[in-house]
């Protein structure tokens, strides 16, 4: 019996993500020395781990409020005061979630109308399109280009609004290109946003990691007139190396916090208690093992844009997020084929650019946070592989 | 603290190459700033830390012990300190705030080599009060170093 016309057509209609394609290229392969990974290399620190740890020897197993620990809303709120400029309460406005993955999913659910569309610059994080179709919106991507060094501008994103577009999602610093935005621009994308009465889901995930001396990140829901619009989204799986931990949160408006809470209270229930104990932890006391691994991201950073630049990839120099992004289009192969192959003749993976969207094609995601040693047997991978072409 | 003195920290090993790739300086400046870091004192030395339990001779015993001093007019417990540190078999001498004055780590081929370092050249130094001597047991981290490899759970080779 065929199952496949018993299946969801919504479902149905969501392609296979790309990142998935190339990882089943990978995995029947040994010894890969790979740039493909979206997560750090560093194990989520001692401290951290150890109150994960002590909180489960005293037996704290259970649920805890839908919300998520009050001490942990109180501390993200708090933080989130801090770095971001934003004042949000603990009580009302603040949902712990399973990762920021669950959290865009509650988002696009809570607000999503069919029909309703949706931007989003792209290249971008590989959820963004399901996340919005599996709620019944239509994906509207808007480009942004390496001229720009893919920080998107206001004047395209302002091109696509219809009577139709509800919300605008933002993700700076990007996943995959690093890209951050400057304030000027992020004003005038918030000028449209009010203009238009767009809601913005901004994920911040990377916002910690941002390499530049004189660039602040800077949160949209900062700028005057938009935290009433704007649902922030933010985790530890980046900054703290928690990605196992499955945990992150959103920072919005009391409507619309209700509304997501609802989906996950009945969806996921809560965030599992020792993640959200260990993320108590991290605000507390992580600040120093953040700094330091950002200051290692920055080191490897400019170690493999040199090194691409220095071979003849073009390579923006990424203000933020662990991605450096080159241009591959010198060599006349696309994305697919240059990571194929590349992975076929040196055993080096990076994701082709195009798993991000179709204005991906023409670049890789090379993933800098891995071991020094690592990146330079791949930089001398790369470097042996356009010889070989070249031939 | 210093960049270039933080990573050779981490890896004495960094060759220049990496260095200069890793903190934006040339070769030749790394070099440089290496060389006057030696010449100045700020780098003593480098050397592999070695966790002896799993040298396959066993690596000796070493000992760690609390040594109380009469100070001297004019110079402190500098010329006794100073004095105990030139032993080879001295590892590390610090003096120390609290309950005694100096904390003296040395190493030897055996218990009896040690011990006998300690009854006939430490303790009978005129100035030594009195000494207390603690073996070495078990290495748990040295230097920085872990014994035990704290496994970094397998990454998946791509994800998004």
């Amino acid at each position: 019996m065929s199952l496949s016309n018993k299946l969801s057509k919504q479902v149905k209609n969501i392609p296979r993500s790309g990142i998935r394609d190339f990882f089943e290229l990978v995995l029947g392969r040994d010894d890969v020395i790979s740039l493909g990974v979206g997560e750090p290399d560093f194990s989520t620190p001692w401290h951290i781990r150890e109150a994960a740890i002590y909180s489960l020897e005293k037996g704290e197993t259970s649920y805890t409020s839908n919300l998520g620990l009050e001490k942990l809303r109180v501390s993200i709120s708090d933080y989130v005061s801090q770095c971001f400029g934003v004042d949000y309460d603990s009580g009302s406005e603040v949902l712990v979630t399973v990762g920021v993955s669950e959290a865009l999913d509650l988002a696009c659910r809570a607000l999503l109308n069919p029909g309703d569309e949706v931007l989003y610059h792209e290249p971008c994080y590989v959820s963004y399109d399901p996340s919005i179709r599996l709620a019944y919106g239509v994906p509207v991507p808007v480009s942004a280009t390496v001229e720009d060094e893919f920080s998107v501008k206001a004047e395209e994103i302002e091109n696509l609004v219809t009577p139709n577009t509800r919300i605008l999602i933002l993700n700076f610093p990007t996943n995959p290109t690093g890209a951050v935005m400057e304030k000027e621009e992020l004003q005038k994308i918030a000028d449209i946003c009010i203009a238009n009465d767009l809601i913005v889901i901004t994920d911040e995930i990377y916002s910690e990691l941002v390499y530049e001396e004189e660039y602040k990140h800077v949160s949209i829901a900062s700028l005057s007139g938009m935290k009433e619009r704007t649902i922030l989204l933010h985790g530890f799986s980046k900054a703290f190396a928690m990605t196992g931990f499955r945990l992150g949160y959103s920072c919005a408006p009391p409507e619309i916090t209700e509304a997501m809470m609802k989906i996950h209270q009945y969806s996921m229930l809560c965030a599992p208690i020792t993640s959200q104990v260990a993320a108590i932890e991290a605000l507390k006391n992580g600040a120093k093992a953040v700094e330091k691994m950002r200051q290692d991201y920055k080191k490897r950073r400019d170690l493999i844009v040199g090194e691409f630049n220095d071979m003849g990839l073009p390579c923006n120099v990424p203000g933020g997020a662990f991605y450096a992004f080159p241009d591959i289009r010198g060599t006349g192969l696309t994305s697919k084929e240059f990571a194929s192959a590349l992975l076929e003749s040196q055993n080096v993976a990076a994701v082709p650019g195009d798993a991000f969207g179709s204005s991906g094609e023409g670049f890789l995601r090379c993933c800098y946070a891995t071991d020094v040693k690592l990146i330079r047997s791949a930089l001398d991978g790369f470097r042996k592989f356009l010889v070989d072409i070249k031939r | 603290m210093d960049q270039l003195i933080q990573l050779l920290q981490e890896n004495a090993r960094y060759s220049i190459t990496d260095l200069s790739d890793l903190i934006n300086l040339s070769e030749e400046e790394i070099e440089s700033k290496i060389a006057e870091l030696e010449e100045s004192g700020a780098i003593l030395g480098y050397a592999a830390v070695v966790d002896s339990d799993k040298v396959n001779d066993g690596g000796g015993v070493s000992a760690f012990i609390e040594v109380k001093l009469t100070p001297e007019r004019g110079g402190g417990f500098d010329r006794l300190a100073t004095r105990i540190a030139k032993f080879d078999e001295v590892e590390s001498c610090m003096l120390m705030s609290g309950g005694y004055d100096l904390s003296v780590v040395i190493s030897g081929s055996s218990l009896n080599e040690v011990a006998s370092f300690v009854a006939e050249k430490l303790s009978t130094l005129e100035g030594v009060i009195s000494t207390a001597t603690h073996f070495q047991l078990k290495t748990y981290k040295s230097n920085g170093f872990l014994a035990s490899v704290d496994h970094s759970g397998q990454r998946l080779p791509v994800s998004p």
